[in-house]
């Protein structure tokens, strides 16, 4: 059982869970991630990246945005309830060297996974450029955090609402062309940004590091739903993963395989809408009945 | 397979019973004996449920099929048991009704006959070599131990009979067991009965590994492995779901600051094998191992509770013959398929997987694509499975393995138009344990070195089971479990 210390919410679909794991937080290093399942006998279990961790405390923090019937289960969750079962730390941590100058990229909810490699790679003794993006200004995430963590942040927002108006990729363009390019560049975000961030890097040589967050049942290298295909080979992101070069994994299969559960991710997506609002408005019915 | 029901079968073998239960039986008596078959489950109604398709024998049937057992001499089928169970003997206590000894017997060497009795390959082991079913010159009319195996030790715990096996005084030593499958249980339940603490690590949620991610319900019951596991808690062993050694706490930390004195890896099977041809990543094309956990321990069939999505499908293609692959084949089933190839790429006589499994999915509509191998994975425009396009085979000269093996035709390509595929082609080694453990010698093929204690190349750390043997079987996992058992508990004596 892990409990809930503290919640925050970010924006309209974007939580952040600050829970109880002390194991987890001793041994989790930058780029891990945890499986975490609400009820033992029915409920799924879905990857979520560390957001932040501390050993001495014994939490870990993760940030997640309510897609299906699991993630909306977990919004309604509050400080003092616990989480069922978490499992973890997973997946191989992020390759951290001494390189010169690292940008790291982040869109919608990747920059809460970005954090901790941000910090990894400060405390390497590298320079961190962090590009980090939005929708709009109520969607960024975990601003203040980066520029603590950071050397420069250059934030981008899709409408202009806060900081530069356009796209990720512009900045980092600009980067690569600079005088001084990266010597590596990492991307964490919507699938779609991945690929365009390492289609922006490729012509100009720079290795760029994504990380994926594929469907995957028991995250420990048994039951291959997670493969994707890199540099034309199948590799599990559970244990070859999460962290592949970008230029050499085909984005569009893995967007492809992502969408096989959509129907069912939307319905339950609409229906936990549905119960949200209810709960945040004070659905009558539910009170009088004490259903809730 | 006879579809005679269970009370029909019980009714016969009452009556031949009691024309021979007070006889003096010469062995010529006893081969006249009729083998007696085991009642299952009408295969239209039990196609589209979870039930357990075996029903077992009643007391009568195994008192007859005991008394077919002729008692030879040079008991062939103790020494084709893997774990070496004393089968005459068991099987004398049945003939006798002794069903309480005839199971403790068999507990002497085999702590899971319940589970053995179910999902073991006899024909290919104890049963391949008894002398009566070579005197009738054929295998199906061997004296069936298997289901005598399962006779009592279901009669056991139907009766409540279980008991909890002796524990030695406490040594104050301490051992961690990794994997909470076929082997790990095995050398819980030794190392424990030795005075040692255990601790047993498992990385999913529930205890029982392949047998209750992989095997289904419906040919062993969950709750059968779960007596297991209470008897081990009951013992004082203590489980730890939800923790992956090597991630969570690594094999060094467990030996270190954890401060266990001996751990053993029985980690079990790993990445699935894929065919490594075109399509393979489309929507719609699983391992089995995902498609098995999804149904079996997510629950995804129970679509009102299960929080785990299953993708529908009407028409199901699974490649592979083996155990996993007729797994597949009759999950789909249940799950709502209207139609199941199984597309193998040699004949019946070549298949891996038990000679029952492949009759029940037979019985239960499964269409066999004998000498059939898939080229290449064809979608729709959203991306799905739409059909396999296999190619014709022939057999051609036996290869190492002894079995003939299978030759292209050119030029037969043709398509089978299916919804999904399921991959059941075997396992490649699980890599954490190899990736996060110093000094841990593995195969090219990533499986963990052992010498024939089962030891590993790093001091203080065994290993046993799929781990160490690719994918392999429950029995044989056993096997290795108790040999590790013995030489940890020689260990921790010694020190």
């Amino acid at each position: 059982m892990h409990t809930i210390l503290e919640k925050k919410r970010f924006s309209e679909e974007v939580y952040y869970l600050r829970v109880t794991a002390p194991e987890i937080a001793r041994n989790r290093r930058a780029g891990q991630f945890v499986l975490v399942q609400l009820d033992i006998d029915f409920g799924e279990r879905i990857p979520l990246t560390i957001a932040d961790a501390n050993a001495d405390e014994g939490w870990i923090a993760l940030v997640f945005q309510t897609v299906g019937s699991t993630t909306h289960k977990l919004a309604l969750k509050e400080v003092g309830d616990s989480i069922e079962a978490i499992l973890g730390p997973l997946g191989r941590p992020t390759h951290i060297e001494k390189v010169g100058t690292v940008v790291c990229v982040g869109g919608g909810i990747g920059v809460a996974p970005l954090y901790p490699i941000v910090k990894a790679h400060k405390a390497a003794g590298n320079k961190v450029v962090a590009i980090i993006g939005a929708r709009t200004k109520d969607l960024l995430i975990f601003e203040k955090e980066m520029r603590a963590a950071a050397d420069e942040v250059i934030v981008v927002t899709d409408d202009g609402s806060y900081g530069r108006k356009g796209l990720v990729t512009e900045p980092l363009k600009e980067l690569c062309e600079s005088a001084n390019p990266p010597a590596e560049a990492v991307a964490i975000g919507p699938p779609v940004m991945m690929k365009f961030c390492a289609a922006t890097t490729k012509p100009y040589g720079v290795h760029t590091v994504v990380s994926l967050n594929t469907i995957m049942i028991d995250g420990t290298g048994m039951c291959g739903g997670c493969r994707v295909t890199v540099g034309g080979k199948t590799r599990f992101v559970c244990v070859d993963g999460p962290e592949f070069d970008g230029h050499e994994v085909d984005f569009d299969n893995m967007m492809l395989r992502m969408r096989a559960y959509k129907a069912r991710e939307e319905l339950d997506h609409k229906k936990c809408h549905l119960e949200m609002e209810a709960e945040r408005v004070g659905d009558p019915d539910a009170k009088a009945g004490g259903a809730r | 397979m006879s579809h005679k029901t269970r009370e029909e079968l019980g009714r016969e073998a009452a009556g031949l019973w009691a024309s021979v239960k007070d006889k003096a039986l010469a062995p010529k008596d006893r081969m006249a004996i009729p083998a007696q078959d085991m009642a299952t489950r009408d295969p239209v109604s039990r196609a589209r449920e979870m039930g357990e398709v075996a029903l077992g024998y009643t007391e009568e049937q195994a008192r007859v099929e005991a008394a077919r057992c002729l008692q030879c001499k040079n008991r062939p089928c103790v020494a084709s048991c893997p774990v070496g169970v004393p089968i005459p003997e068991f099987i004398a206590c049945v003939e006798k009704g002794e069903f309480k000894q005839a199971v403790d017997t068999i507990k002497t060497t085999n702590l899971l006959p319940a589970i053995c009795g179910r999902v073991c390959p006899q024909e290919k082991q104890c049963q391949s070599t008894c002398t009566l079913g070579k005197s009738l010159k054929s295998v199906d009319k061997a004296v069936a131990i298997g289901r005598l195996e399962r006779f009592v030790a279901d009669w056991e715990r139907e009766n409540g009979l279980i008991s909890t096996p002796e524990v030695a005084k406490e040594t104050g030593k301490k051992v961690a067991v990794i994997g909470s499958g076929p082997a790990g249980l095995t050398v819980a339940a030794d190392v424990r009965r030795a005075g040692h603490a255990v601790t047993v690590f498992e990385a999913f949620h529930k205890t029982g590994g392949v047998m209750v991610y992989g095997i289904p319900e419906f040919r062993l019951p969950k709750a059968i492995v779960q007596k297991e596991v209470e008897v081990l808690k009951s013992m004082g062993v203590e489980f730890r779901t939800n923790f992956l050694v090597g991630r969570t706490e690594t094999l060094a930390e467990l030996l270190g600051r954890e401060g266990f004195d001996a751990a053993f890896v029985g980690t079990g099977a790993g990445l699935p094998k894929f065919m490594d041809i075109p399509g393979e990543n489309l929507i719609g094309v699983f391992s089995a191992n995902e498609y098995l956990t999804r149904a079996n321990l997510m629950k995804a069939y129970d679509t009102a509770h299960a929080a785990t999505p299953l993708f529908p499908a009407k028409v199901v293609g699974v490649v592979g013959g083996g155990n996993v692959a007729m797994d597949a084949c009759r999950m789909a089933l249940r799950l709502g398929a209207e139609k199941v190839y199984c597309i193998y790429r040699r004949t019946r006589d070549e298949m891996p997987a038990r000679a029952e499994e492949v009759l029940h999915a037979e019985e239960e509509g499964v269409e066999f694509r004998f000498l059939q191998n898939p080229t290449r994975i064809l979608a729709d425009a959203d991306g799905k499975v739409r059909a396999v396009e296999v190619l014709d085979y022939e057999l051609g000269e036996p290869d190492e393995s002894g079995r003939r093996s299978p030759v292209a035709k050119k030029g037969t390509e043709h398509e089978i138009p299916v919804d999904a595929m399921i991959i059941a082609l075997g396992n490649e080694s699980n890599p954490l344990m190899a990736q996060t453990t110093e000094g841990l010698n593995v195969t090219k093929r990533g499986n963990i070195i052992v010498d024939p204690e089962q030891r590993t190349s790093i001091a203080r750390v065994w290993a046993g089971g799929d781990i160490v043997l690719g994918a392999a079987t429950v029995i044989l996992a056993m096997g290795e479990g108790r040999r590790a058992a013995a030489s940890i508990n020689q260990y921790l004596e010694g020190k």
